[in-house]
């Protein structure tokens, strides 16, 4: 075990944020194997990079444009062996606070050498934080959802979401392309993307953006209820009773915006 | 030496007597005053406005005239002591008020003491206006005071230290010329964000200050940002108050080129014209970034506040978004050392405020109640 070489992935918005990282790396190899594999300056990069290296360790910073730490270390977990995540954060007592709750590794930045050390020792007997406590974290809504193709990680972009469905143990995500199936509660994607996405029925969320109108449909026992249209798709999505009052307030919002267009 | 009793008796210190704000209160003032002088002595309240008229015809020449005076004084009387400075305008109140008196008296008989008593009413407006300004300005200062602890410790974002001081971290092997100079920056700008900000500076100090500021900054996003300054037409003598612009860059780094790995321009575009010092800074607009806004929004009301303290009505800040870019619009007046003039220096405290190469005597504002450090107050927001 000792004499494999630890891989690390060195993840970070800021140049010198990295290169300082890399010079405290070789400054532990003395001490313990470790080879550092490849750097990243989001998270987007540094997902797309471990499809084509693996990585033991990712040490990455947590606010960063395009991805965020956070967010990486979520999509991370659904590679089929998710490198264990340590998160470098310059200083915020909430974050810092945050971690401490949910045990999730962090160094604070400047790093000093020693604490890096220790835990990259660490990292060996370390399992990769779950989900669950992931969520925990304060963080903004994520910008992707992902899911696993092929034992690839592929990321679906939040605002091309059209849809999402829940159907027995999966959730479909459907976008103008295609369909991809998730598995997460449909109740927290509510909660994360509220802003954005409109509940219409127990088991369906539609992106406010994609809703073309509404149209009264018959049902199959007589009673008519409501269909959403969307953009760019031709199928419809039935409302549910107790979703109608959005039909109105949606309604009202397009009519709104199509006032402030045209005026 | 201060004498001890400016400390807590009302303050007799004299408004800026061209300040457009201070001019409009004088006249709303007066005017009010007439009116409700009007109403106290007219005897039906049908002859109210027949009496307002009357009085004003006597009330508004003495008061042009008597603006008009003390604005061709106000640099003189600037340069005076606080209660010379409110004798003189006593004294100045009775001289116009004696000329106004005589002219009318030529058109219209005055019963005999008429004028004493238009003296004694012209005095008594002048002691409540006097008092009004400096209640108004003891009413300012403590609010300031009290906030400049707490705005200090605010004011400076420790994810900019942090990160700064990690990024020279990373030029010590590699350059250890340049993490120099960013150590000497980064005390730089430390050193006026610690000192007392109560006085206001030349503008070339606090563009200088950006620089620095913008020099860390780069440091650390590199390519990420790119500065365009504009400062051909700008009047490096212009007084203005400390740290105006660097909150505002530091905003605009932090909201519009941090959140993207595209490269982005802030722009600094500083002019003179029409007797105004203008300020443009713009920055890309990033709507997806998802960052808090309510520390940019507490930065802008922050120094909204500190120019209407320093210069009323005439400071404005304004800020928008248009064509995908940010922007924050400063006007205020052109006002330098020399056409502001210092109260007697006060050789002790002050000068060991400032930084031994920068203080000019001259450079500091009359304005007793100034704001000091009322800085931003930005908590901390949670982020990386």
């Amino acid at each position: 075990m000792a004499d494999v070489p630890l891989r690390v992935l060195i993840v970070d918005d800021e140049t010198p944020a990295r290169r300082r990282l890399r010079e405290l790396l070789s400054d532990c190899a003395g001490a313990l194997p470790l080879a550092c594999v490849g750097e990243a300056a989001n998270g987007r990069e540094a997902l797309e990079l471990l499809h084509a290296v693996s990585a033991d360790l990712v040490l990455t910073d947590i606010e960063m444009p395009e991805m965020g730490g956070i967010e990486f270390a979520r999509h991370v977990l659904k590679l089929p062996q998710p490198p264990v995540v340590i998160f470098t954060t310059a200083h915020d007592e909430h974050a810092v606070e945050a971690f401490e709750v949910n045990a999730v590794d962090f160094l604070v930045k400047p790093v000093r050498v020693q604490r890096l050390l220790a835990a990259l020792e660490k990292v060996p007997r370390l399992r990769p934080v779950s989900a669950t406590r992931l969520e925990a974290l304060p963080s903004t809504a994520r910008r992707f959802l992902s899911v696993t193709e092929r034992s690839r990680v592929v990321l679906v972009p939040v605002e091309e979401i059209l849809y999402l469905k829940a159907e027995l143990k999966y959730i479909t995500i459907r976008t103008a392309e295609r369909e991809y199936l998730l598995e997460e509660s449909l109740t927290k994607l509510e909660e994360e993307f509220g802003s954005r996405l409109v509940r219409v029925h127990r088991n369906c969320l539609v992106a406010r953006d994609a809703i073309r109108g509404f149209e009264r449909r018959a049902g199959g026992e007589g009673d008519a209820h409501w269909e959403v249209q969307l953009k760019g798709v031709p199928e419809t999505l039935p409302v549910s009773r107790r979703q109608q009052s959005i039909v109105r307030e949606i309604g009202r919002e397009n009519r709104h915006r199509g006032e402030e267009t045209t005026s | 030496m201060q004498p001890i009793i400016r400390q807590n008796a009302i303050s007799l210190e004299l408004p800026d007597l061209r300040n457009l704000g201070t001019i409009l209160r004088i006249v709303l003032a007066v005017n009010a005053m007439t009116a409700v002088a009007a109403l106290v002595s007219a005897p039906q309240l049908d002859l109210w406005t027949a009496q307002w008229l009357d009085m004003t015809a006597v009330v508004e020449p003495h008061l042009i005239a008597e603006l008009a005076v003390l604005y061709a004084l106000a640099p003189w009387l600037g340069r005076q002591s606080s209660t010379t400075g409110a004798l003189v305008v006593a004294v100045i109140t009775v001289g116009i008020g004696l000329g106004v008196h005589m002219l009318v008296a030529r058109h219209v008989p005055q019963p005999p003491f008429a004028v004493l008593r238009h003296l004694l009413i012209a005095l008594c407006a002048y002691a409540t206006l006097l008092a009004y300004f400096g209640l108004r300005a003891k009413a300012l200062s403590p609010a300031i005071a009290e906030s400049r602890l707490q705005a200090l410790q605010a004011r400076i974002r420790p994810h900019f230290l942090f990160n700064s001081l990690n990024a020279v971290l990373s030029l010590i092997r590699s350059d250890p010329r340049q993490a120099e100079t960013a150590l000497l920056d980064l005390a730089d700008l430390f050193r006026v964000l610690m000192r007392d900000n109560r006085e206001l500076v030349p503008l070339a100090d606090e563009i200088e200050l950006c620089r620095q500021y913008l020099g860390l900054e780069k440091l650390r996003l590199s390519d990420r940002l790119s500065v365009e300054w504009h400062l051909n037409n700008m009047p490096g003598d212009a007084l203005v108050p400390p740290l105006m612009l660097q909150p505002l860059l530091e905003n605009a780094v932090y909201h519009g080129i941090e959140p993207s790995s595209a490269p982005g321009v802030v722009s600094i575009n500083i002019f003179l014209k029409g007797g105004d010092v203008h300020a443009i800074l713009r920055n890309p607009y990033q709507a997806e970034g998802g960052r808090h806004h309510a520390g940019n929004k507490m930065a802008l009301a922050n120094i909204r506040e500190r120019l209407k303290l320093h210069f009323d009505a005439e400071g404005t800040l304004e800020s928008r978004v248009r064509d995908a870019a940010y922007e924050v619009h400063i006007r205020i007046p052109y006002r330098t050392a020399k056409s502001t003039s210092a109260r007697a220096p006060e050789p002790s405290t002050p000068s060991a405020r400032r930084k031994p190469d920068r203080d000019t005597p001259a450079a500091r504002s009359r304005l007793p109640a100034a704001a000091p450090a009322l800085l931003d107050g930005r908590q901390g927001v949670p982020r990386g």
